[in-house]
């Protein structure tokens, strides 16, 4: 089995969540870019999870999404309150916490 | 071993504890004077064990009547013995029955003596724990049990010199007391350590064995070893140079000063050099310093006592004086005669102490021997028991003073050569103490009644209508921290009475168990402690020791006279004297500048150091440098780190990204 474009395909998924996230101020975009970049790693991971015959890379898998939709859970409550307070929803507006 | 002497020994040390501590609970609920009662009955309880002790060991043969016994190892390691132990042998309780008993007479004076005072039961437990404390020292089986006994006695001196706290000469007193202590504490524990390095035991009995196999003869580790010892003893027995903490202690009320001077705390260092036989045995040289430092100390305290105004002060430097014969003859070798004098004085002493406090009373807590006189008529009973202590401390006989204090100069004449100086210095501080026992009862109770002696023959107790700090003459209150209100004086308090009484009977008879030539009986039975000893067993001709007792009471005689000369037969003498010798006069009234040179030598350059640590060390080097610039150094760091942190969160996304793919490419390339 060709392991290679499944590998290019993740690194793809990667960088295009990386980017997002670099560059988006949006916190609902970063969340979803991060998703994207877990989605990718996800994605690495049950294909060596095949490529080996192991079912570790799987559950690994599953972890991740479990952890990740707990994320996801405290990103979005995060939003909310902010959007509540009425508060711009702009991660750059947000720097209060420097040193 | 084990058996019912130990048992004894232990129960000897458990009543002033519980005594100490029941009446230490229960300080505000006992009412009048039960603390008091309690006090004295956990001291007679202690007492009967003290002749119970007694005499189990008399019922044992003479040589085995050594006992130990300990309770509990607080440290047993490869070279290190420190347990709860004890040990019971003539010597210990010797002073076990000397302690208990006398102090047991002045628990029960206190207990009128300190009726009005607002810390009566506070007073009952503080004194309980004195006993106990020198109970432990002379009972203790090993240096670390004497190290802990001659602390606590050093504390409870503390605590009782400074009884009436809101007196600034008291507390400031107290705090001297307790330094001076300290500093022989210090000495008797690095002394302890030169021991204990060669013998290898802290347990009294193995490390006196030892002595010999260790030890050459004046080693110089054992010679450095008794000198700290000596240290020890010195500032506890207030010897010279370390003796200006006890006039000072005068402060305290009068029966803790006789239980200071009579029954506790400076007799330990005599106990202490008796103890510590095999040692200095081995290490003349520091013996003979402790013989030359004891005459010194009796020379210098009778003539300070002599210029005195102070009935108090005069008695303490008197209870100076005495020490020093006694450190002197165990220095020297005379044990059984130094402790028999250390018996014999703790009688007169506090039975001269007791009186003085009831004519004190009787002045309404006036001290000053200026201020008094001509109270023959109106305190007889106090004015009999002064003199028979008077007495027995000048030395005339019959009194038990003469016998044990020319016990210990004949046999300082017995060993001749230098030590025979020190016998002639003793005699000449004999003549000296005829002088000022007898000035004070000759200005206190002869001479023209003063007013509070008329008033009293008229059946009226003299009372302050403002009471006064007798060495400031600063008015003071009532209250507590303060002289209680009531004055007390012996006639009228059957306590004090029988207490005098009883002290008074053994300062005339106390002398008959040891007579040259009839009974020895004080050396008999101490014989098993000192049986190592080379020099106890002396043998000083009858005859010799009879030309030195006549010798002695002829001394005693012409000091008498000489005070009956210049205080009674024609009083103008002793300002003419006075004024004749005024810089003497000065000198002596200054105590020999004693005070003033250790604030030269020791005070001031302490206090200075004190303020240079201040100054410099602590402002400039520890506040200024190391905290200050360690303080400098966190903030000039943080402050760089600071300005990464800009809040940015993308910014922390990026450089987590960079540091990532930094790791990544590293191991990318390492791995390939």
């Amino acid at each position: 089995m060709a392991i290679g474009w499944y590998l290019v395909v993740s690194a793809i998924i990667f960088c295009i969540g990386a980017a997002g996230v670099l560059t988006r101020r949006n916190p609902l975009v970063i969340l979803l870019c991060l998703e994207l970049m877990l989605n990718a790693a996800n994605l690495a991971l049950i294909a060596f999870s095949r490529l080996h015959g192991g079912e570790d890379g799987q559950i690994f898998a599953l972890i991740v999404m479990v952890v990740a939709a707990c994320e996801v859970t405290v990103g979005l409550g995060l939003i909310v309150a902010i959007y509540r307070r009425r508060l711009p929803i702009d991660v750059d507006e947000m720097s209060e916490l420097h040193g | 071993m084990s058996n019912s002497a130990t048992t004894f020994g232990w129960l000897v040390l458990l009543c002033p504890l519980v005594g100490t501590t029941v009446i230490a609970l229960g300080w505000r609920r006992w009412p009048g004077r039960t603390a008091g009662w309690l006090g004295t009955l956990a001291i007679a309880l202690s007492f009967g064990f003290s002749i119970a002790m007694f005499a189990v060991l008399m019922n044992h043969s003479p040589d085995d009547r050594i006992f130990s016994s300990s309770l509990w190892d607080y440290v047993v390691t490869a070279g290190v013995d420190a347990k709860l132990s004890i040990l019971v042998d003539p010597l210990s309780v010797y002073m076990a029955l000397i302690v208990t008993g006398v102090s047991m007479l002045i628990h029960l004076y206190s207990v009128s003596y300190m009726n009005e005072d607002r810390g009566f039961s506070r007073y009952f437990s503080y004194l309980n724990f004195f006993v106990f404390s020198m109970l432990v020292l002379v009972m203790a089986g090993n240096f670390f049990l004497l190290i802990v006994g001659w602390a606590f006695v050093g504390a409870a001196s503390y605590l009782l010199i400074s009884f009436w706290y809101r007196r600034s000469t008291a507390t400031r007193a107290g705090v001297k007391a307790f330094v001076i202590n300290v500093f022989g504490d210090v000495g008797l524990v690095i002394g302890t350590f030169f021991i204990f390095r060669h013998t290898g035991t802290l347990d009294f009995v193995r490390a006196f064995a030892a002595v010999p196999h260790v030890f050459t003869h004046n080693q110089a580790d054992l010679v450095a070893g008794c000198i700290f010892l000596l240290l020890g003893a010195f500032a506890k027995s207030a010897q010279v140079p370390l003796h200006t903490w006890l006039p000072d202690a005068m402060e305290g009320p009068t029966p803790v000063s006789a239980l200071i001077h009579a029954a506790t705390m400076v007799t330990a260092g005599v106990y202490l050099i008796a103890r510590m036989h095999p040692l200095f045995e081995e290490a003349p040289a520091a013996a003979d310093v402790g013989a030359i430092i004891g005459c010194l100390t009796l020379i210098v305290a009778a003539t300070i006592a002599i210029v005195q105004t102070d009935i108090k002060r005069v008695i303490a430097y008197s209870t100076m004086s005495q020490i020093g014969y006694m450190v002197m003859g165990v220095s020297v070798g005379a044990y059984s005669a130094g402790l028999f004098h250390l018996m014999t004085h703790a009688f007169f002493k506090a039975l001269l102490f007791m009186a003085a406090g009831s004519i004190i009373g009787a002045m309404a807590g006036v001290q000053s021997l200026d201020r008094m006189g001509g109270f023959r008529r109106a305190l007889p009973f106090t004015f009999a028991c002064f003199v028979i202590g008077g007495l027995a401390l000048s030395g005339m006989p019959p009194f038990s003073g003469w016998l044990s204090k020319d016990d210990i100069l004949a046999f300082l004449d017995h060993r001749g050569g230098g030590f025979l100086i020190l016998g002639i210095l003793g005699y000449v501080g004999a003549f000296l103490t005829g002088i000022y026992t007898f000035r004070m009862i000759f200005r206190a109770f002869y001479r023209d009644p003063v007013p509070e002696a008329v008033e009293l023959e008229h059946g009226h107790l003299a009372h302050a209508d403002v009471p006064r700090n007798p060495m400031t003459g600063e008015e003071e209150d009532t209250d507590v921290g303060f002289p209680g209100p009531g004055h007390f004086i012996a006639e009228r308090e059957w306590p004090m009475k029988i207490a005098m009484s009883v002290l008074a009977v053994l300062a005339v008879i106390g002398g008959v168990l040891q007579i040259p030539g009839v009974d020895s009986g004080v050396e008999r039975f101490l014989e098993p402690t000192f049986a190592d000893s080379k020099l106890a067993h002396t043998q000083i001709a009858t005859g010799a020791e009879w030309l030195g007792l006549v010798i002695g009471a002829l001394i005693a005689i012409a000091g008498i006279t000489v005070a009956y000369v210049i205080y009674i037969r024609s009083p103008e003498t002793a300002p003419a004297l006075q004024k004749r010798f005024a810089g003497i006069h000065r000198f002596l009234a200054n105590k020999w500048y004693f005070d003033e040179l250790i604030d030269l030598l020791i005070v001031r350059p302490a206090a200075w150091f004190g303020r240079f640590c201040e100054s410099v060390l602590e402002r400039i080097v520890i506040s200024g440098t190391i905290t200050d610039g360690t303080v400098g150094i966190v903030r000039a760091g943080s402050a760089a780190v600071r300005r990464l942190q800009t809040g940015f969160l993308r910014y922390y996304a990026a450089l987590l990204v960079v540091g990532l793919s930094a790791v990544a490419l590293y191991f990318l390339i390492s791995s390939s």
